[in-house]
């Protein structure tokens, strides 16, 4: 590899690599990504490179293990460029035959999508259902790219918007183009990511942070750890354009230390960025120096949190503090530390390269661009999706998810995971509107999207979700570590039918407590999914408790069975 | 663990910001759990009060001060998984290996844990053996399962 001196080194290297592959060639893309990988994948994987070993250097096609395609139910995932075509549940005895029919430009029907219902066959990725509502733009990616070589990346215009920034924009420009897109941030909050930038940029001192928050630590997120691990250097080269435009010299990724493919991936992009002076010292000629280290999270949900996982960088333990100072003019030792989540770093090159304009166009008025969803729980098709933002949450059930398994009708969706809240099947129509479905009572969070059937116990999905966060409180403040605790008690209760007149009450009350007093977002939103199940399905919960008090006064009438 | 191992960890990050959890992040995935004495040595090294190493070993969840046995037996009790079971699951690995979340049996054999997530819900519920993962599990399918691992 050469270093890079300048944006015409970078097209010109962009230009050989182009011109070294055949786009008529056939290849074959291998998914790897985590439910694939599950699945087994890695065996496909391999008998795949062994057949095209066979056929020798004029094999006539290509093999390339890749990162998760979305449709993770059916996985292995095999899609074969240039015409897309998808092969589901793939298992290494079907790899010959797929070798042999793409060879000869032929299609194996057997391993195509069917519907369920009517048996209609879809060979294309543009046709499947599953994907033909979607808008990929970040995720789309996936299926081109072996995350272990940055010529893929290269090969579809990456670091194409780097170039742009560096010599043709200056660093207010980006700025200001990244306010303009409107781009609020995916990891949660939704807080507009330029304002959050403006106030690093400006904040005093010298030296300047950028993170990358790749924590995930939702359960029933995995849409960021998708993408990331499926195309690190998009994610890198936003968070190295972010830097340039707040004035950072150092950046942090922080991730999970237990997805040894997330890891291995961002190290090699790092390592080759590098190599080709797109990172480190004088980026591409330009005078811009940016440095990148990798820190892990350990196992606790709370240092996913801004402030704790700054502190949890420093080395210390995840304990989030007070907000009045905020982390973008205090974080990382006290210093000016701009953080965002995968997904909105990953939004930052295409804002670049295509304009605020083109990006303004995709999306609601509140909010803009395509979201990532990590659909699961009780839904046929499980998976990654992305959708534009203003999509009916209809159309990601039910047409991209397929509708409810077994027949099934649905009860709730669920956003957000324990801190997000479900909204009962009848209001499905809502639009993915951060600001629409935070007025429900079911704000998008970071988009895992769980689908719930009526046989769902909505006192014990709550109950669930509290007991998660009290294993993770970190106990720092009273109100999260010992409101949670009594809210879990009352609802545990509730769930053994020991519910008890007067509990929905003292819920309540324990929900505006732990709401107002807690310290972090953890303990101050911990009771949203319980508040969000008193507006929408306090009955079941008045059923349940009820019921609860009715065995207690047959048992005191029967005899003193307990 | 043999010292000349943990001096080399300790020498490849030492002085980088958030050394000791880079430094028992590493013992912990090659030694499987943080021995006492290891722990000692550590704070030596790195020249930080042993309590404020206990603070760190004790808070992430990832690090165990108990030995474990030869097999990790995983159940992911991630929501999408809970919807799907995993309480049964849990069940029966329970059954099968005689012991609870948290706790290794007589022989060494299994070390069980429960987490979530692991971000495999499509897949779900499932168990994860020393990082392998068994996908749509159904209690059923458990004794079949563990008796791979020995």
């Amino acid at each position: 590899m050469t270093r890079l001196n300048s944006a015409a080194e970078l097209e010109q290297l962009r230009a050989g690599i182009l011109s070294s592959r055949d786009p008529a060639k056939p290849c074959i893309a291998v998914c790897a990504g985590a439910a694939c990988h599950g699945l087994d994948s890695v065996r496909v994987a391999q008998a795949f490179q062994a057949e095209v070993a066979k056929l020798g250097p004029g094999a006539g096609l290509e093999v390339r293990v890749t990162g998760c395609h979305g449709y993770c139910e059916k996985g292995p995932n095999v899609v074969v460029d240039p015409e897309g075509i998808c092969y589901f549940e793939v298992k290494p005895e079907d790899v010959p035959e797929i070798i042999a029919c793409t060879l000869k430009k032929e299609v194996v029907e057997r391993l195509v999508y069917a519907h369920p219902d009517t048996g209609e066959r879809a060979v294309h990725i543009g046709e499947v259902p599953f994907y033909k509502h979607q808008m990929r733009l970040l995720i789309g990616d996936n299926t081109r790219i072996d995350p272990m070589r940055i010529d893929d990346y290269l090969a579809l215009g990456g670091y194409g918007a780097l170039a742009k920034a560096l010599f043709q924009m200056t660093p207010g420009q980006v700025l200001d183009e990244v306010k303009k897109a409107n781009l609020r941030g995916r990891g949660g909050g939704g807080f507009p990511a330029g304002l959050k930038w403006e106030t690093a940029k400006n904040a005093p001192g010298k030296d300047k942070y950028v993170i990358v928050n790749a924590h995930e630590g939702e359960p029933g997120a995995f849409m960021d750890r998708a993408l990331f691990t499926g195309n690190p250097h998009k994610v890198l080269e936003g968070l190295i354009i972010g830097a340039y435009a707040i004035g950072s010299h150092r950046g942090f990724i922080y991730t999970r230390h237990d997805s040894p493919q997330l890891i291995c991936h961002i190290e090699q992009a790092l390592a080759q960025a590098e190599e080709y002076g797109l990172l480190g010292e004088n980026i591409l000629g330009s005078g811009f120096d940016f440095r990148v280290e990798v820190h892990y999270d350990v196992g606790i949900f709370v240092s996913g949190e801004s402030s704790a996982l700054m502190r949890s960088i420093e080395g210390n333990p995840p304990e989030p503090r007070p907000k009045y100072i905020r982390t973008s003019v205090a974080g990382i030792w006290d210093r000016p530390s701009n953080l965002n989540n995968v997904e909105t770093w990953a939004n930052v090159p295409q804002i670049i390269s295509r304009g605020a304009d083109w990006y303004r166009g995709i999306g609601t008025e509140g909010s803009k661009g395509t979201k990532l969803v990590s659909l699961s729980g009780n839904v046929v098709n499980s998976g990654v999706v992305e959708v534009p933002m203003g999509t009916p949450l209809r159309t990601i059930v039910y047409d991209i998810g397929g509708g409810i398994p077994g027949g099934k009708a649905a009860k709730a969706v669920h956003f957000g995971g324990p801190m997000g809240g479900s909204i009962p099947a009848n209001l499905i129509d809502a639009p993915l509107d951060f600001d629409e479905l935070a007025k429900l009572g079911a704000p998008i969070g970071a988009g895992g999207l769980l689908v719930m059937d009526e046989d769902t116990d909505m006192v014990d999905v709550a109950r669930y979700f509290l007991e998660f966060l009290t294993n993770e409180s970190c106990g720092k403040c009273v109100p999260c570590r010992e409101g949670m605790r009594q809210t879990l008690k009352v609802l545990t209760n509730i769930t053994k039918g020991k519910g008890r007149e007067g509990d929905i009450a003292r819920l309540e009350d324990l929900n505006d407590v732990t709401g107002a007093a807690c310290l972090c977002a953890l303990g101050r939103t911990a009771s949203d999914p319980l508040k969000s199940m008193l507006r929408y399905f306090k009955v079941e919960y008045e059923t349940q408790i009820a019921r609860g008090s009715e065995g207690r006064s047959g048992n005191a009438a029967g005899s003193a069975a307990t | 663990m043999d010292s000349a191992n943990l001096d080399q960890i300790i020498e490849q990050h030492r002085g980088k910001p958030g050394d000791l959890i880079h430094v028992l992040m590493e013992v912990q995935h090659q030694n499987h759990w943080l021995p006492r004495d290891v722990l000692h040595q550590i704070a030596e090294a790195l020249n930080i009060p042993f309590s404020r190493v206990l603070r760190i070993a004790t808070l992430y969840k990832t690090f165990s001060l108990t030995p474990k046995g030869r097999n990790e037996v995983h159940v992911c009790t991630g929501i999408s998984c809970h919807l799907r079971g995993a309480n049964k699951l849990l069940d029966a690995v329970e059954r099968a290996t005689g012991i609870k979340p948290g706790e290794t049996d007589a022989g060494w054999r299994f070390t069980l844990d429960t987490g979530s997530c692991l971000g495999s819900c499509s897949i779900g519920p499932e168990i994860i053996v020393n990082g392998t993962h068994h996908a749509r599990m159904t209690p059923a399918k458990v004794e079949d399962v563990l008796k791979e691992y020995q």
